[in-house]
């Protein structure tokens, strides 16, 4: 069953969190991975690994270039999600 | 200024050992003779021939956040540890040229070794492959399993931007580290260097692997007493890990913003046996040739050398053949320096074991103390010289100096020496 927008923030939280030390309640759809968020280039790779895993969804290394939010990836994962 | 040959102390000291945390706490075990050797209780080593080491007292995982270890291997964890102590050791507050800190990056030098590098991290990262894809070994794995890796990672911490360095000699890395860094200095490179070494390699393969060379002793069932140099019963080294830094200072530079000196860090002697590559060459040679080489490009004399940190892993040969290159270079005087081998409760850091030892002698030097060599029972008639046994030794006033000797596979000989202000 696929999850709803709040549930895939939710979980995005958790994997943020678990990578970047950033507390849940941060990671707001708004916010750049970047940025705001202390996930530089390798770390959104683990990020997008454990959202692929998480989610059953494939994101592909040249998507993974578009998604700058966490808006982008809840996007990106509830239009792909199996 | 004279830019070619400058003077170089040492305003910090940074370690985390199998002894302690720190180098106070380090420092404590070291003179009271106690060991940091025990049994591995993981699963992996019940049908090893050796299984015992010497871990760290202090998991880094500890004393850094979560995030920050997640991305290093524990080389590095041990490095950024005892970086961090040393650097606040030496009175900065923050990164070079940071508030707090007003001394210029681009004279502040790292250089950190290891003598195998990120060994656990690419073990682990080969068995995520294997078990779980390719698609899942860490982005972080190149970053961590690289041998410079802990030296660029202090030199992220520290903010340093005259040059980041790991010159990789086995066991004698971290020693060579702190040679190279003298030089930064001597030579007008870097008024600042963090130097030292560092090894995280207690895991299945590298123990395996040094237990089939016939170097490690498999006293197993009594592991305090396992690492025994100078001692007819000692069969080999005993795996230690974690890291001991210095922060290394034109004197210059360390008098005009008043730091607390411990020491003069005189030089470098650096030879190679071309002997084997792994065997110690029997007679010494290449080891005091190192020593001679230190003593004829510094201004350090015999008469002022009171103290040797051997590099005595407890091998059968090793131990023998240092014993004799020190009274080849000293001869009788020799009888006049007292030799701690302070493996006997480290173990063997490989190539964390120069930046250790170089910690344990800049200390004996401020504190005027010769630490113990412990397990001793039975001195091997062969090593004809002054063994510190059992407790720690009071070292004379006046100008003093300390050697400390560090070799590798490979036929590497580094010999650093360090004089009291």
């Amino acid at each position: 069953m696929a999850a709803t927008q709040e549930e895939i923030v939710k979980g995005l939280a958790e994997i943020v969190n678990e990578i970047a030390g950033i507390p849940e309640e941060d990671v707001q759809l708004d916010k750049s991975f970047t940025d705001d968020l202390d996930v530089d280039s390798l770390s959104m790779v683990e990020v997008v690994v454990a959202a692929e895993e998480r989610f059953d969804v494939k994101i592909p290394d040249d998507d993974v270039k578009t998604l700058k939010t966490v808006g982008d990836a809840v996007t990106y994962i509830a239009e792909h999600q199996g | 200024m004279n830019t070619t040959n400058r003077t170089v102390v040492v305003t910090g000291i940074g370690a985390t050992t199998p002894l302690g945390g720190d180098s106070a706490s380090t420092w404590e075990g070291l003179t009271t003779g106690r060991s940091g050797v025990s049994r591995i209780e993981e699963e992996w080593a019940a049908d090893m021939s050796v299984r015992i080491a010497a871990r760290v007292a202090v998991e880094p995982t500890e004393v850094l956040s979560r995030p920050q270890a997640r991305k290093l291997d524990r080389s590095a964890q041990f490095a950024l540890v005892a970086s961090r102590e040393a650097w606040a050791d030496a009175g900065f507050e923050s990164g070079a040229g940071e508030p707090g800190t007003p001394i210029d990056p681009a004279r502040v030098g790292v250089v950190v070794a290891s003598g195998i590098g990120g060994v656990q991290t690419l073990l682990n990262q080969y068995d995520v492959l294997l078990q779980k894809g390719a698609r899942r070994v860490s982005p972080h794995t190149v970053p961590m399993l690289m041998p410079n890796g802990p030296s660029a990672n202090v030199s992220l911490e520290v903010n340093a931007q005259a040059g980041v360095h790991t010159p990789v000699s086995a066991c004698a890395s971290g020693a060579e580290a702190i040679g190279y860094g003298i030089e930064m200095i001597r030579t007008g490179r870097a008024d600042v260097v963090v130097a030292g070494g560092t090894e995280a390699a207690i895991h299945a393969l590298p123990v395996a692997a040094f237990a089939n060379m016939m170097a490690m002793s498999k006293n197993n069932d009594a592991p305090e007493q396992a690492s025994r140099p100078y001692d007819t019963a000692r069969d080999g080294f005993v795996l230690g890990e974690g890291a001991g830094l210095v922060v290394l200072e034109s004197a210059e530079h360390a008098a005009r913003r008043g730091a607390r000196v411990y020491c003069e860090a005189v030089g470098q002697g650096l030879s190679s046996d071309a002997h084997h590559i792994a065997q110690p060459e029997p007679t010494g040679r290449g080891i005091a040739a190192a020593l001679q080489n230190l003593l004829d490009a510094t201004d350090l004399t015999p008469e002022q050398c009171v103290h040797v940190n051997a590099h005595a892993t407890s091998t059968p040969q090793g131990d023998v053949a240092e014993i004799k290159a020190l009274r080849k270079v000293f001869g009788d005087r020799l009888d006049q320096v007292a030799i701690s081998a302070t493996k006997s409760m480290t173990g063997h850091l490989l190539g964390g074991a120069g930046g250790v030892e170089s910690v344990a002698s800049v200390l004996a030097l401020y504190h005027r103390t010769a630490p113990p060599t412990i397990n001793v029972d039975d001195l091997d008639p062969e090593v004809d010289a002054d063994i510190v046994r059992g407790t720690a030794r009071a070292l004379p006033e006046g100008t003093i100096a300390a050697v400390n000797n560090s070799f590798g596979f490979g036929g590497h000989n580094v010999v650093l020496g360090f004089r009291s202000v």
